[in-house]
């Protein structure tokens, strides 16, 4: 029963973070249609750096790095370019597919060691509850500082107001005087040093070594989160732990044998996702002020 | 500093203009990435973009390579136009197949070759009711035909791969996932030429794409259908004013744009494979959408884009087979190509402008 829930946060974990990135992001306006490829980037940025350097936690600075360039390919089109985000978004992830699996070709085959777990001092003695919240990877633990650093910024910080002011009207933040373009740069940044981290942590805890398409949609998925989340940062580790587990479900139903073809139980992660946006949206639609206005327009101006 | 001016009306040349420097670019940052990555740029550049006219079989396996990618493009133009995302192409091809080979199986003895209407029928339908779950969502419920259509993609190919599988495995396959072969009837043959016998992989598949370009160049640009697709992607607003049904127009293109995945997905298999298993498609889908936008969202320009594009799938089989180059690369050029492709649609519109110092 343990083992089972720390492998469900553990699959959690790599759409957690990618989902809070692009939350980030689309707050600010943008919307990154490449998730998956960043975090393709990033797991193939981990496995690279970690070969070389032998040391797992240069794998999450070299995910996050990797997240970043390609966040920064999609900033300099969109935003610098005024380019269509959708198209460009799917351009990125298209790129990064390509890209990846040229840079991975010689990591074919190589295994890497696994990111160390890190146990609190007396807290993780408590049973259960100690092994399960308090004996985790540097990861785990970041990812919900990170979820817990976002709600606060968004609420209560200055340049949160300002960040959510520039994706509900940008022509206002704009008239205002805040620079748009600088503050969706920055966003998107964050949203590809979240999804390189999180795409870095599939090689570094899960599988621990390189196969094409190796995030098999997960990027998609948080995608989806977000919208499940309706915007809201601390729902996004709630729909991330069920996605986990309706995965880790329906692998240990193929694993026990349940008489349900595997492609079928398979199927369920992304069945899942269909259902809950159509559960959510249609709630959204009714409430539109969640949904960031300006999500998915360029900003013509300059600057 | 640069800055963005806008241009009066839009640059005619650029239209043109556009796509050539798009490739030449892509082409230089995909030589880049090459060198850096320790790839002899030329013979890359050999091998991807030159080898494939090197003989004139290759040349018609481009052709052939082209078909689906075309055929798919040119419904993803519909809902490109009128600013519906259908990114699941790939899925609606595999249910297109899956249905059209359903049917062509449940005929073992047909022989005459009027069945294959009747499949490509199948397959048109396969790939529209694909294509009606996100619209139907989209539509009603206000769910992004993104995601749902992309999510259908991944339920789509573990469907195939458990018909193949399970229901529709030929018991003679040897364990192999194989349905049994389509019957004559089902089968889309090669051109014979007098003469010369067959080029390369050559199919009557590809007078469907001769009859689809004029097709689709009429309705997007002669009737009242296309007229309306065009004013509610450019002018959402004046659609709205002239009544235009946003949904209707929405389901329409989807169920256009799934229908034509569907018969790519017919005219692959039947003309190529003969047969259904786990994998038809080799990703078709995706590769469409970079052919749509270098086709500029017009019939005649896919058409060449999926010339173009379809030379470069094949040069990356080359080099593979030659340089050990992963084949995938070829996302890498797609991707850098539509990069391009975007920023010239801005150019179209803007001048740049380059100023001294910072504003």
């Amino acid at each position: 029963m343990e083992a089972l829930i720390l492998t469900i946060i553990a699959t959690s974990i790599p759409l957690l973070l990618a989902a809070a990135g692009e939350l980030i992001a689309e707050k600010s306006g943008v919307l990154n249609l490449g998730v998956e490829g960043m975090m393709l980037s990033g797991a193939v940025g981990a496995l690279g750096a970690v070969l070389w350097l032998e040391n797992p936690y240069y794998g999450i600075v070299a995910g996050a790095l990797s997240g970043v360039l390609m966040a920064s390919i999609f900033s300099v089109f969109t935003i610098n370019f005024m380019t269509n985000q959708v198209a460009t978004g799917l351009g990125l992830t298209i790129f990064a597919t390509g890209l990846t699996g040229l840079a991975g070709a010689p990591l074919v085959g190589k295994t890497i060691p696994s990111l160390p777990k890190i146990e609190i001092f007396l807290l993780s003695d408590i049973p259960l509850i100690g092994s399960i919240l308090f004996k985790q990877d540097f990861v785990a633990y970041l990812s919900i500082a990170i979820i817990v650093f976002i709600s606060f910024f968004l609420k209560y910080s200055k340049s949160g107001i300002i960040l959510r002011a520039v994706g509900d009207d940008h022509q206002s933040a704009h008239s205002v005087g805040y620079p748009v373009k600088k503050i969706r740069w920055y966003a998107t940044c964050f949203g590809g040093m979240c999804a390189g981290i999180g795409g870095a942590y599939i090689p570094l805890v899960l599988t621990p070594h390189w196969s094409e398409g190796m995030t098999a949609g997960r990027g998609w998925i948080a995608l989806a989160l977000v919208v499940f989340a309706s915007w809201i940062p601390w729902r996004i580790i709630v729909g991330a732990l069920i996605f986990g587990g309706i995965t880790i479900a329906q692998l240990v139903g193929q694993a026990r044998g349940w008489p349900i073809p595997s492609q079928l139980l398979s199927m369920m992660p992304y069945i899942a996702t269909i259902i809950a946006l159509t559960m959510i949206s249609g709630r959204l639609s009714k409430n539109n002020s969640v949904v960031p206005s300006s999500l998915g327009k360029p900003f013509f101006g300059n600057q | 500093m640069i800055s963005f001016i806008p241009r009066d009306k839009v640059s005619k040349n650029w239209i043109i203009i556009a796509p050539i420097l798009s490739i030449v670019f892509t082409i230089f940052f995909g030589l880049l990435i090459f060198t850096f990555l320790g790839y002899n740029p030329l013979e890359t550049l050999y091998q991807i973009f030159v080898s494939p006219f090197s003989r004139i079989d290759r040349i018609s396996d481009i052709l052939v390579k082209a078909c689906p990618l075309i055929i798919i493009g040119t419904g993803l133009m519909l809902c490109f136009k009128s600013n519906v995302w259908n990114i699941g192409a790939e899925g609606q091809f595999i249910m297109g197949a899956l249905l059209a080979g359903f049917v062509a199986l449940s005929f073992p003895n047909i022989e005459s070759k009027f069945f294959l209407l009747i499949t490509i029928l199948a397959g048109f339908i396969g790939g529209a009711l694909w294509a009606f779950i996100p619209a139907i969502l989209k539509t009603k419920l206000n769910v992004n035909e993104i995601l749902v259509s992309l999510m259908l993609v991944y339920v789509a190919m573990l469907f195939i791969d458990f018909i193949v599988r399970g229901p529709l495995r030929d018991p003679m396959s040897f364990g192999f996932p194989l349905s049994k072969p389509y019957p004559d009837g089902a089968l889309i043959n090669k051109i014979p030429f007098p003469g010369i016998g067959f080029l390369g992989q050559l199919h009557y598949g590809i007078f469907f794409v001769i009859l689809l370009i004029p097709i689709s160049w009429i309705f997007i640009n002669k009737t009242l259908g296309g007229f309306k697709i065009n004013v509610l992607g450019s002018a959402p607003q004046a659609a709205k004013f002239a009544g235009f049904k946003q949904n209707s127009i929405t389901i329409t293109v989807l169920l256009l744009s799934g229908g034509l995945a569907g018969v790519a997905g017919v005219i692959e298999v039947s003309a190529n494979i003969g047969q259904l298993q786990p994998e038809v498609s080799f990703g078709y889908g995706f590769t469409a959408i970079i052919v749509a936008f270098l086709g500029r969202l017009n019939p005649v320009g896919i058409l060449f884009a999926g010339i173009i594009i379809a030379t470069v799938k094949l040069g990356a089989d080359n080099a593979q087979m030659t340089m050990g180059i992963p084949k995938v690369v070829t996302g890498l050029f797609e991707g850098i190509l539509l990069f391009f492709l975007l920023t010239g649609e801005t150019l179209q519109k803007y001048k740049i402008k380059w100023s001294e110092g910072k504003k």
